[in-house]
Order: structure tokens, then C-alpha cells, then sequence
């Protein structure tokens, strides 16, 4: 347990620390938010379905979770190559209590992080339907940063190399982000979008998070309940045996 | 305390250590000399639980380090060629973190961190971030915090790399007065024949995988004939020069340089 335990606060500690990490996380929801959703917002109103602000919020910030949930597994290439991560594998604890420290770590930062944005949002003129939803919302967060979280964590212990990281970003984060539906509706969509959409773990989210801000659904809440867990479960197993086979 | 029977370790055709043997009694310093590719990394990495070995036995304080894991782990504390501190956190963070993944009971933890910051003259810095301290400090933190946990056998990989005259000979000091206060025994590699020469009870030369000398200081200048360990070192091992191959970690260090984090 103290491993565990002394290997989030860890990454707490890191994250508090690094304040120009913090602000250049922020910067760029920030800019989705204000650049399209100020940007479209003319657009969808006019297409009858009000404001497009209520609508991409709860996406921005399922997006910030996801990046900084991915980024914090993937920053597991920096404790590689300073060689921490090399004091935690030769230390007398199990590989999986070092993984789930790390990870928890990294989910707790994704959902911080997740809050803030939503503090934007707020100031931005978003506005929940209710705040007793609220709970059912960080239910949701929560999920997101532990899928995504758990992800980074696989992820990071399967590349060695900053190019693998490009790669990475370039060809999975962002699909995962793009497809999830944060930026656009789910329904009426064409065939190929739709199994995109239904094959994205990150679209069960923000559907949650969409669902249980401004009550519009496109899946289940059930739905959405049982594949991000389910999810979770799978991304921590795959990470739990990619970190084991790591090599010091 | 060390006992290597046969060990052998290959990496597809080749052959990285040879058939070695040698023993290490309580309380020893053992210096294991090499020129680059000899071995000497891959044979510490199997002696602490790092890499497996492709056969023969290894006794750590009798017990296989391959078998039990955990408790082979419990009784080493390491340094290893690379630094392997946490550059965002205090000099007392980093000892405090050891101390935990170790086990070391609360009470203890606070003591023994103390006793040993300020041992190896840290004391004053415990509250400032790693990534403000000299090259030397880091080392000296490295070897606190190695010791942190009362481990009975200290592994020691090129631990004066890189660091001025003046932080070899206060490390080196500071490491000898450990080891006859405190009995552990000490494994160490280095490339600097002078160190190994004033300090160790023992050394071993290893070349190609296999080693091909072993003995005290006085003993292998003897045996070579050589007034200087330095000179016996060549004479055992010739004057060719040895490349070592960049690796994927190389790589990504330099970039990291480039990226000044």
C-alpha cells in the first residue's frame, strides 16, 4: 500500500510543481473552446439545435482529460531515460503496485485537470442543467482519466523513443478525440462515422459527461457505465502486463 | 556474501559473459575492472535481479536472487552507471520514496535519512530540488539513499563517472568509512585504476565476457610483472580500443539534452 500510496502523491507532486505545465495544459482546451466554439456556434444554432457552446463544454473537457490522462502514462519516457524508473523496478514491491501508483497518479492530474476546464466552461457561460448532476459527472470523469490513464500507462511502457510518442499523439490520441463525438453530434451519422464512433472508448464518455451536464444522450447511461468500465478493466490488465515486461 | 558459480549470459549469438566465477567475502570491497564491453554492466544487472541469467548460479547472502526476488531485492541497495534520482523532487523526498518502496519502518526512515544526509554532507540541502545539485551531490545523494535501507551488499556501477577529482576522493571516503562502520560489503566497477587500487580489498579484470584476472592490487602486479595497476590492467588486456554501440536510450538522452529537461 505505501508504495502505492507514495507513488500518486508522486505524481501530485510533480503536477503542483510544474505551474508552466499547467498553464500550457490549459492553453489549449482553452483555444478549442473559445476558437470553435465561438466559431460555430452562428452554424448550429441556425441549424436548430441551439447553443453550440452547452453542446462541445463537456467535450473540451473530456478532451483535457484525455490528453493529460495519455501524456501522463507516456511521460513515463522521461523517468526512463533519468532513470528513476529504474529505482522503483529494482525496489523490493511488486511491478503492479508500482503500475497502479503510477497510474491513479496520473488519473488523479487528468481529473484535476478536467476540473478546471469545467471552471472554465463555467465562466465561459456554461451552464449544467442541474447542479446536483454534478456527482454523475465526475463519475464520468473519473472513468475518462482511468481508461485513458491506464492507456498511457501501456503506451508508455511499450515505446522507448520520443518519434514513438509523435506517433502516438498524431495517430491515436487525436482520432480518439476527433471520433468521439466532442466536437459534433453522433446521430445522423453516416455508416462509417457511426462504427468510428461506436469502436472510440472516449465516445462512451463524453457522452456521459454530455448526458449528465445537459441531459442529452446519445447512448445509455447504462451503456456508457458498462463499456468504460469494462474498458478500464481491459487497458489496466494490457498495461499492468506491458509494464511487467519492461527492461531495465 | 557473493558467490558466482559458471554464469553465463547470451544475447542471441553473442555471448556476453562467459562461464565467470568468483566469490566476495562479508564486509569486502570488490572492484570489478573492464574495458568497455567487457561484461561488467551485464554481470551486475544479474546479480540484482535485472536480467536473468542463461545459466549458472548466483548466491546473494545465500540466497538465488533469481528464486526470491523480493528478499534478494531487500538486502542490496544500488548506484547505478546512469542517475536514477527523481531531478523534481528534494534531496529528503527522494530518500523518503526509497525509504517507503524499502520498507524501512516510519520511525526509523526519519533517523537513518538524517543520519546518513547528513553523513554525506547534504544535510543543509535536504529541502532543495535534485535538479539543483552538482553532478557530485547527486552521486552522494545516489549512495545515501542506497544505503538507505541498512542493505547488507552495495553495488556500486561506475559510481565516480564524470565527477572532479576533488568529489571521487570525498565519495570514495565517504564509502570507506561505511564500510568499516557498518560491515557491507561493497561491489563496485570503474574505469579509474587508481581508485580501484587504493580502495579495494580485491579486484577482478574482465575482458570480452570472461575474467581473465583476479587477485589483490600487489598480486596481479606480480603476476603481470608491472609496476602499476594501470600497467598490469593493459598488459592483461591490450591496447585495442573497444566500441560500444549506440543503443534506442542513447538516442533519446541526447534528444532530451536537445530539449533541456
Amino acid at each position: 500500500m505505501g508504495a502505492i500510496y507514495i507513488l500518486w502523491l508522486r505524481e501530485l507532486k510533480r503536477y503542483v510543481r510544474s505551474r508552466v505545465q499547467i498553464a500550457a495544459s490549459l492553453a489549449q482546451p482553452c483555444l478549442y473552446l473559445f476558437a470553435f466554439g465561438f466559431g460555430f456556434g452562428a452554424v448550429f444554432r441556425q441549424s436548430g439545435r441551439g447553443s453550440y457552446l452547452q453542446f462541445m463544454a463537456p467535450g473540451v473537457i473530456a478532451m483535457t482529460v484525455l490528453f493529460s490522462a495519455v501524456f501522463s502514462g507516456i511521460a513515463m519516457l522521461w523517468d526512463r531515460q533519468f532513470g528513476f524508473l529504474k529505482e522503483t523496478l529494482v525496489a523490493p514491491v511488486s511491478r503492479l503496485q508500482i503500475m497502479i501508483g503510477r497510474t491513479l497518479g496520473g488519473a488523479t492530474v487528468a481529473i484535476i485537470q478536467g476540473t478546471i476546464v469545467l471552471g472554465v466552461c463555467l465562466l465561459a457561460g456554461f451552464r449544467p442543467q442541474s447542479w446536483v448532476a454534478l456527482p454523475g459527472a465526475f463519475l464520468f470523469l473519473f472513468l475518462i482519466a482511468l481508461v485513458f490513464a491506464a492507456l498511457g500507462t501501456a503506451l508508455g511502457s511499450a515505446i522507448k523513443d520520443m518519434q514513438g510518442f509523435q506517433i502516438v499523439m498524431n495517430f491515436l490520441v487525436m482520432p480518439i478525440y476527433f471520433l468521439s463525438g466532442a466536437l459534433f453530434p453522433l446521430d445522423n451519422q453516416k455508416m462509417g462515422m457511426r462504427i468510428a464512433n461506436q469502436i472510440d472508448p472516449l465516445s462512451y464518455g463524453v457522452d456521459g459527461l454530455r448526458g449528465m451536464l445537459t441531459n442529452v444522450w446519445h447512448f445509455t447511461p447504462s451503456t456508457n457505465l458498462t463499456v468504460l468500465t469494462v474498458v478500464a478493466g481491459a487497458f489496466l490488465l494490457l498495461g499492468a502486463y506491458l509494464f511487467s515486461k519492461i527492461e531495465v | 556474501m557473493i558467490s558466482v558459480r559458471n554464469l553465463v549470459r547470451r544475447f542471441g549469438d553473442f555471448t556476453a559473459v562467459k562461464e565467470i566465477s568468483f566469490d566476495v567475502a562479508q564486509g569486502e570491497i570488490f572492484a570489478f575492472l573492464g574495458p568497455n564491453g567487457a561484461g561488467k554492466s551485464t554481470t551486475i544487472k544479474m546479480l540484482t535481479t535485472l536480467l536473468r541469467p542463461t545459466s549458472g548460479s548466483i548466491q546473494l547472502d545465500g540466497m538465488d536472487p533469481n528464486v526470491h526476488q523480493k528478499e534478494a531485492r531487500q538486502r542490496f541497495g544500488i548506484v547505478f552507471k546512469d542517475p536514477s534520482l527523481d531531478q523534481e523532487q528534494t534531496a529528503w523526498e527522494n530518500m523518503e520514496l526509497h525509504g517507503i518502496l524499502y520498507h524501512v519502518p516510519r520511525k526509523v526512515r526519519a533517523t537513518r535519512i538524517e543520519f546518513l544526509l547528513k553523513t554525506f554532507e547534504l544535510w543543509d540541502r535536504k529541502d532543495s530540488l535534485v535538479k539543483t545539485f552538482s553532478g557530485g551531490m547527486k552521486r552522494r545523494l545516489e549512495i545515501a539513499r542506497g544505503l538507505l535501507h541498512t542493505p547488507k551488499i552495495l553495488f556500486l556501477d561506475e559510481p565516480t563517472l564524470g565527477l572532479d577529482p576533488q568529489s571521487r576522493n570525498q565519495l570514495w571516503t565517504h564509502v570507506k568509512a561505511l564500510n568499516e562502520t557498518e560491515k557491507t560489503t561493497v561491489f563496485l566497477t570503474t574505469h579509474y585504476m587508481d581508485e580501484a587500487e587504493k580502495i579495494a580489498h580485491r579486484i577482478a579484470i574482465m575482458d570480452h565476457g570472461a575474467i581473465i584476472a583476479q587477485g589483490t592490487s600487489a598480486e596481479l602486479k606480480q603476476q603481470t610483472s608491472t609496476d602499476s595497476l594501470e600497467a598490469a590492467f593493459l598488459a592483461l588486456t591490450g591496447s585495442s580500443l573497444r566500441d560500444e554501440s549506440a543503443d534506442a536510450k542513447a538516442g533519446l538522452r541526447q534528444m532530451a539534452q536537445m530539449w533541456r529537461r
